[in-house]
């Protein structure tokens, strides 16, 4: 028993040396601008970075609408599911599973083929348009994810009575959705959300492809351009996805754990 | 009272015919996502799919399928499935370990907690930023570069360079062991304890429990999530990309250069290797599911 800690201790100290030497060298690398002392001029130079400012506020933008639209088109439809036409669930799972198999690359490189300025939707004809395509974009990568979350957000409460109970008080179905499966599942919604948000704010691939100023682009041009100004957006960067992981990890000890009903 | 049983009645009655007029309205609560899914995910997918057997004209050809196979593309896909193979099949090894370690290996709750925490988060560092952060740790600047050159190894003149397929695969590898970790630690604590007892009261020794029951058991898990990573890896980009620039010939970048500029001064090649890229995921998939759903079985 002694001789198999001894190896899990080895066995850690050495994970934890691979993943932390990177953290710390992008750490050390970013505070080394300034010569012969250590300084926060890197990112000091980022943050006063127009462009900086710019793509990051588009990418929160473009995430926050990401959000709401994937809120949208899968609280409803997990809800309907569950409710109405749990047979149909194995396809639903299947579909949201799609984007895991088909590479981003492949989805935004059909949109510019359907999509382009001469088709009968012509989202990339315009700039709104193209926001709007990227956004729908994103919500497609996160559907994996969001549709999961919500999902096991939905197994933890009794979905009919709840709507029998708001219907016998004569609720609509906007306002059972809204007003009472809505906020039972909040805390569901806001894990997706939140890892939602780590996915969409340094994405590259789509926004590039579609020419959008996001924060994703900006990143690559830094680092194709500049030397200690791509370790401090990497420290940002990695100073964010840590944020959302942990609001999602402190969101789960609020989540119901006990399901009301056999599922 | 036997108006309440004839009013009860008349709703059984009128029950069926309700339901039957009902019925299409059901549809309407999962159109949304139906048509959201058809439109921008299965339809420019299909679109793509079409173009990679079609020519120039609109005529049906298996010209492109057969063009990939020219020496440069088939290069493409085989440098991809070598960095996807060799950082899936480490990072499912070193994550094993490393799971084994925190479910088994007796140490403090607390590495365990931390462990599965830093984990996810590190599985979703990926991207342009992951390039950095080994840019400035193994690049000719970074910092381990420096310190083993001032102790006397010179990895560099040792041929390692952070723009190679080692260099790669060892930054794949920073969000393959996470991802590892995370899927497989819920399945090494679905072993149950009365089979490792089990296997004591037979006479069995420690190798022989996890030659012949562990390993067994947590195989087909294993298998599918290795080919998770190698999907995972496999259609990533941004990584690569910020990393090398187009240096390194993978089928991600090269699909990435085609739409950008016609690389391949054929549209539908281009379609073709998306296609390519879609079989082999996909393919990996359809493994992955497979064993999934055979170690669901035990695993419950």
């Amino acid at each position: 028993m002694k001789r198999s800690s001894v190896w899990a201790w080895i066995t850690i100290i050495v994970g934890a040396a691979y993943f932390f030497l990177p953290l710390i060298a992008t750490l050390e690398f970013s505070l080394r601008m300034r010569r012969g002392e250590y300084s926060l001029d890197a990112y000091r130079i980022v943050f006063g970075d127009e462009r900086f400012q710019a793509t990051f506020g588009y990418s929160v933008m473009i995430a926050i609408f990401t959000i709401i639209l994937g809120v949208l088109i899968v609280v409803p439809t997990a809800y309907w599911i569950r409710l109405r036409m749990p047979w149909i669930r194995p396809v639903v799972e299947f579909i949201t599973l799609l984007p895991l198999i088909i590479p981003a690359i492949v989805i935004v490189f059909g949109y510019i083929r359907m999509y382009g300025s001469n088709s009968p939707l012509p989202f990339l004809g315009s700039a709104r348009g193209t926001d709007l395509l990227l956004t729908i974009g994103y919500a497609t990568l996160a559907l994996p994810y969001m549709y999961r979350a919500v999902d096991t957000g939905l197994r933890t409460i009794d979905v009919r009575t709840l709507t029998e109970a708001a219907q016998i008080l004569g609720a609509g179905w906007t306002t059972i959705i809204a007003r009472i499966i809505l906020p039972n599942v909040l805390i569901a919604v806001l894990s997706g959300a939140f890892l939602t948000f780590a996915i969409v704010i340094g994405e590259f691939t789509m926004a590039s492809l579609l020419n959008r100023p996001a924060f994703g682009p900006y990143l690559q041009n830094i680092g194709a351009n500049r030397a200690y100004e791509p370790a401090a957006l990497a420290v940002i960067a990695f100073a964010i996805t840590w944020g959302c992981m942990s609001v999602i990890q402190v969101l789960s000890r609020f989540a119901p754990k006990s399901a009301n009903r056999p599922n | 009272m036997s108006n309440l049983t004839a009013s009860a009645d008349v709703i059984k009655v009128a029950q069926p015919k309700a339901r039957s007029r009902r019925l299409p309205t059901h549809w309407l609560g999962v159109a949304p996502f139906f048509i959201f899914a058809l439109m921008f995910l299965i339809l420019p997918t299909l679109y793509l799919v079409v173009g990679a057997f079609q020519n120039n004209a609109g005529e049906w050809t298996l010209e492109n399928i057969a063009n990939l196979f020219q020496p440069s593309i088939l290069a493409a896909y085989w440098v991809s499935i070598r960095i996807s193979l060799a950082s899936a099949v480490l990072g499912a090894l070193v994550g094993l370990a490393i799971a084994i370690a925190i479910v088994r290996g007796g140490l403090p709750g607390w590495v365990r907690s931390a462990t599965l925490t830093f984990s996810g988060v590190a599985s979703n560092f990926a991207g342009v930023p992951l390039a950095f952060a080994f840019l400035a740790t193994l690049g000719r600047l970074g910092l381990v570069t420096v310190l083993l050159r001032e102790v006397g190894v010179n990895i560099y003149a040792l041929g390692f360079n952070i723009l190679s397929f080692w260099g790669l695969t060892l930054t794949y590898l920073f969000f393959q062991i996470p991802l590892m970790v995370v899927i497989i630690t819920p399945a090494i604590d679905g072993l149950k304890k009365e089979w490792g007892e089990a296997a004591a009261t037979l006479g069995a020794t420690t190798t022989q429990y996890w030659r012949m029951v562990v390993i067994p058991v947590l195989w087909p898990s294993l298998l599918g999530t290795v080919i998770l990573l190698f999907a995972n890896a496999f259609g990533a980009i941004a990584t690569a990309y910020a990393l090398t620039g187009s240096s390194l010939n993978i089928v991600p970048i090269l699909l990435y250069a085609q739409i950008r500029g016609d690389v391949l001064h054929n549209p539908h090649l281009g379609y073709a290797l998306a296609f390519g890229m879609i079989v082999v995921t996909g393919l990996a998939n359809v493994f992955y599911i497979w064993f999934r759903t055979r170690s669901e079985r035990w695993l419950k």
